[in-house]
């Protein structure tokens, strides 16, 4: 499967929900939020929300700034 | 002393210092820096994780305790409003359904100015959304009022351009924006030094944002606390009422009378 991580092409396998996909770019139990295909997935979402060839995410953390 | 509180979108703060998070050594010295001034409104950036990075990276939101700040999630870096919004709608995700956020579209990468087109355009949709807008924007009375039409809780105009510490170069637009606001205004962008604060409080300002100023300074421990002290300074001489400028007309202060007279 081919998806964009923030810009990024990823060829994944075994990676069938955005939990999955959390787990394999190590950032469980990290602040981040994401959004796919330009919508929110609420990380009470993350389990259930399945990923497929072609989508788009991004994944944000807040960092300094004024 | 009577309660002289700065309230944005119905929360009352002590402090009408808002600092920025960004340019500091590391996050030890921005945790010592936002303690020094005071503030309790910090505003924060929304960017892509690094992905790849080491998991025991830390996290600028562990050096924020929540029961101290609010935070102040901001669009900096977005040129059009398609993007700001999306930014916010993540920040509210990041940050637990948080409502208060700072809305910059910006219109050039040279001068950073705002893009006022798409900032309206951005403050709409937010609006309507339920987001408590603060909202960065140039220094004009007729889209500062917009801007607080739409709905926008605190209008932020620039003082000088973001990051040059070229001070407060147009007063009096300020102060025609001040005198008609229904919303907080709060100098966002431009201030140097403590006097360019306590000028802009001494218009009438009801609050300033900044972050190179106290970020870039070669101390900016002891430059956030000058800021804390040039906040309140300047809101309390434009709370007791300037005495009226006198030009070529000197009065004494001292009695006139009275005076030893010379020896003969």
């Amino acid at each position: 499967m081919k998806i964009r991580v923030n810009g990024e092409e990823q060829v994944l396998d075994g990676v069938a929900t955005l939990a999955d996909l959390i787990a394999v770019l190590e950032l469980a139990g990290k602040r981040v939020a994401i959004e796919k295909n330009g919508e929110i997935v609420p990380r009470s979402r993350h389990g259930e929300e399945r990923l497929s060839d072609g989508d788009e995410l991004e994944i944000v953390v807040a960092v300094g700034g004024g | 002393m009577s309660q002289d509180q700065l309230v944005i979108a119905g929360k009352a703060y002590a402090s009408r210092l808002l600092v920025g998070t960004g340019k500091y050594r590391d996050f030890a010295q921005t945790a010592e820096a936002l303690d020094a001034s005071g503030a309790e409104i910090v505003t924060v950036a929304i960017r892509r994780v690094n992905l790849g990075q080491n998991a025991d990276e830390p996290n600028l939101l562990d050096f924020l305790p929540k029961n101290r700040y609010t935070l102040l999630p901001n669009t900096a870096g977005c040129y059009s409003a398609d993007d700001a919004v999306r930014t916010l709608r993540l920040a509210r995700e990041l940050l637990d359904d948080h409502r208060l956020v700072k809305l910059e579209v910006l219109g050039d990468p040279h001068t950073l100015f705002p893009n006022v087109r798409e900032t309206l355009k951005a403050a709409e949709v937010l609006v309507k959304e339920g987001f408590d807008v603060m909202v960065y924007t140039s220094d004009d009375p007729i889209v500062a009022r917009e801007l607080a039409d739409i709905g926008c809780c605190a209008i932020m105009p620039l003082a000088s351009l973001i990051g040059s510490g070229m001070g407060i170069l147009n007063p009096w637009n300020l102060k025609l924006i001040i005198e008609e606001a229904k919303v907080p205004v709060l100098v966002d962008a431009g201030v140097g030094t403590a006097s360019d604060a306590a000028i802009a409080m001494e218009l009438g300002c009801d609050g300033i944002l900044m972050n190179t100023a106290i970020a870039a300074a070669d101390d900016p421990v002891l430059m956030a606390r000058a800021m804390k002290l040039a906040v309140e300074a300047g809101r309390a001489a434009y709370r007791a009422g300037r005495m009226p400028k006198r030009f070529y007309s000197a009065t004494p202060s001292s009695p006139s009378e009275g005076v030893i007279s010379a020896r003969k």
